[in-house]
């Protein structure tokens, strides 16, 4: 029973980071059809922002008080940067193919994360660094279950920002347009909505929970490098399709049930399994039910 | 008087397949003028092209006396002319008040009270669905959506595209009396039909286009009297 919940509990924390990666992929799937392979790659520069901006930081400023506020604005900085770099990765790489084959896009994208994966290598360094202490580690036991505050801040800040994300889709004029231009492009046009202002403002949205996705994993798991993304950038990837690729809620579900499972499998006698679990997934969904959970499957518009 | 609308040896080709081999046409405002014509005329592609969806390949489209040609399709919006798409291009995810709201999406300020009881006036079973998702409507339910949601920008001009196509008799009667009364109201209008003797009795003008030219227009009463429009058009 307590391996139970230790399990649940680790797998919703890393779930929760799945989860918000997922929910760029998805985004960006639901205005432009298009499987961002960069995504990974922006949510490792969130961490590396959040890695020197959080060396920084913690060389001037002390105390409880100040690190937490150091720590938001490392967060801040992280978004500030991504938000540019999905803009930038959109306006230059993504736009001028919006309508040449989705072939083009598609090899566009995984060249763009190669150049992000090797220009990081170069600017940062191949090697892997550890990530600051941007909150100080407390361990904490609830019963017979050990965790840490981070676990606990991890599902807050995820929760926030999931919050955020629900209140601009459902409560905003933004959000209205979004699921518009999602739902048919053309005829979002016809309303005055102006897409290519939406498609840039939703890889903007997206980036910005990578970034806080880095900071989080940073947090969690502190030992950071130029090709951290790929790994989770997949697997948030399984998770956006095991939701129903272009689903919000979708992404969030799935990105949880990623991070459980793989936890579960990694509790089990089967954990060297544990990385690969999500590629079986992946497999058994595009066999048994390629729209996801929630997704309702379209067939390709010709 | 200038028209409102103007196109000018329209040209505009799918690759190097021509749609429209140089087409002229007005609209003045106040007007409704139709385009009738067989499948596959080059209808669509024309009100298409208005709106910006297209680039012709040739050609001058003016609206208010000022080039549109090559403005962007929310640009065209801005500048008064709203489009009703062929096939009405319901958000069926979204609601039913979320579509009317979209469709005054460029405006500074919100649609009024007044506006919203102008469309159920209109369209009373609106206000009975305006909580529902818009995809749970029917066919005719949803052309007076999409028709409402296009009046939301306060267009002056409106380009409507087969807005009877698949509609029971009665709902049809309905539809093309609202269009009248829109249009009553100041709204200028360019119909396009395949429902000819409908678009006939309730436009002023009408073009009759076929593959991609327009080969005749007068006004509607001469129209309807033609030989060429009646046994092509109104089966005898
Ligand atoms: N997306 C497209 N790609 C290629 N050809 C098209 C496309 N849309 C329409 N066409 C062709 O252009 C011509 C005019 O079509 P359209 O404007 O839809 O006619 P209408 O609305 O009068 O039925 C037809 O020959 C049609 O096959
Ligand atoms: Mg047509």
């Amino acid at each position: 029973m307590e391996d139970f919940l230790q399990n649940l509990l680790n797998g919703i924390a890393a779930g929760s980071i799945y989860a918000l990666i997922a929910l760029g992929y998805t985004m960006v799937y639901g205005v432009l059809k298009l499987i961002n392979f960069a995504h990974g790659d922006i949510f490792m520069i969130g961490s590396f922002v959040g890695f020197y901006a959080g060396r920084y930081m913690a060389r001037h400023a002390t105390g409880e008080a100040a690190s937490l506020g150091s720590a938001a604005l490392v967060l801040l900085l992280a978004m500030l940067v991504c938000g540019i770099v999905g803009y930038l990765n959109e306006r230059i790489a993504y736009r001028p193919l919006r309508n040449a084959p989705r072939i083009a896009s598609l090899i566009t994208a995984i060249g763009v994360s190669f150049l992000l994966e090797y220009g990081g290598q170069m600017v940062f360094g191949p090697d892997p660094k550890f990530f600051p202490t941007l909150v100080e580690k407390k361990i904490i036991h609830l019963g017979t279950i050990t965790t840490t505050n981070y676990q606990f801040i991890v599902l807050a800040v995820a929760i926030v920002f999931m919050g955020l994300l629900q209140y601009i889709i459902y409560g905003t004029k933004f959000g209205r347009a979004l699921r518009a231009v999602s739902f048919n492009f053309e005829t979002a046009s016809l309303m005055g909505i102006p897409t290519d202002r939406i498609i840039s403002m939703t890889f903007v949205l997206g980036s910005m929970l990578a970034a806080v996705a880095g900071i989080l994993y940073g947090l969690s798991y502190p030992k950071i490098d130029p090709l951290m993304g790929i790994m989770p950038g997949l697997k948030a990837f399984v998770a956006a399709v095991l939701g129903g690729i272009g689903n919000v809620p979708g992404a969030v579900v799935g990105g949880l049930l990623i991070g459980i499972i793989e936890s579960f499998v990694g509790g089990s006698q089967f954990s060297s399994y544990r990385d690969g679990i999500a590629f079986v997934i992946l497999i058994v969904i595009l066999l048994f039910r390629p729209s996801g959970l929630f997704g309702r499957y379209e067939p390709e518009k010709v | 008087m200038s028209p409102v609308l103007a196109i000018h040896d329209l040209e505009v080709a799918y690759g190097t397949i021509a749609a429209l081999h140089g087409i002229s046409l007005e609209v003045e405002k106040g007007e409704i003028v139709t385009l009738i014509g067989a499948n596959g005329a080059g209808k669509t592609t024309t009100l298409r092209t208005i709106s910006g969806l297209l680039k012709p390949r040739k050609g001058d489209i003016t609206f208010d006396g000022r080039s549109i040609v090559g403005s962007k399709p929310h640009i065209v919006t801005k500048m008064g002319v709203s489009h009703v798409p062929e096939g009405r291009g319901i958000f069926a995810n979204l609601t039913v008040r979320d579509n009317l709201e979209l469709g005054g999406y460029l405006r500074k300020d919100k649609i009024t009270a007044q506006e919203y009881e102008r469309v159920f006036t209109l369209f009373p079973v609106l206000k009975e669905r305006i909580r529902q998702s818009a995809g749970t409507l029917s066919g005719g339910e949803q052309q007076m959506l999409a028709i409402s949601r296009a009046l939301m920008s306060r267009p002056t001009v409106l380009l409507l595209d087969e807005p009877s196509l698949g509609l029971a008799p009665q709902m049809v009667q309905t539809i093309f009396r609202v269009i009248r009364e829109i249009n009553a109201e100041g709204t200028t209008i360019l119909l396009v039909e395949q429902n000819a003797h409908m678009a006939l009795v309730t436009a002023h003008r009408g073009y009759v286009m076929e593959t991609g030219r327009i080969v005749l227009t007068d006004n509607t009463k001469a129209l309807l009297a033609s030989d060429r429009v009646r046994k092509a058009y109104l089966g005898g």
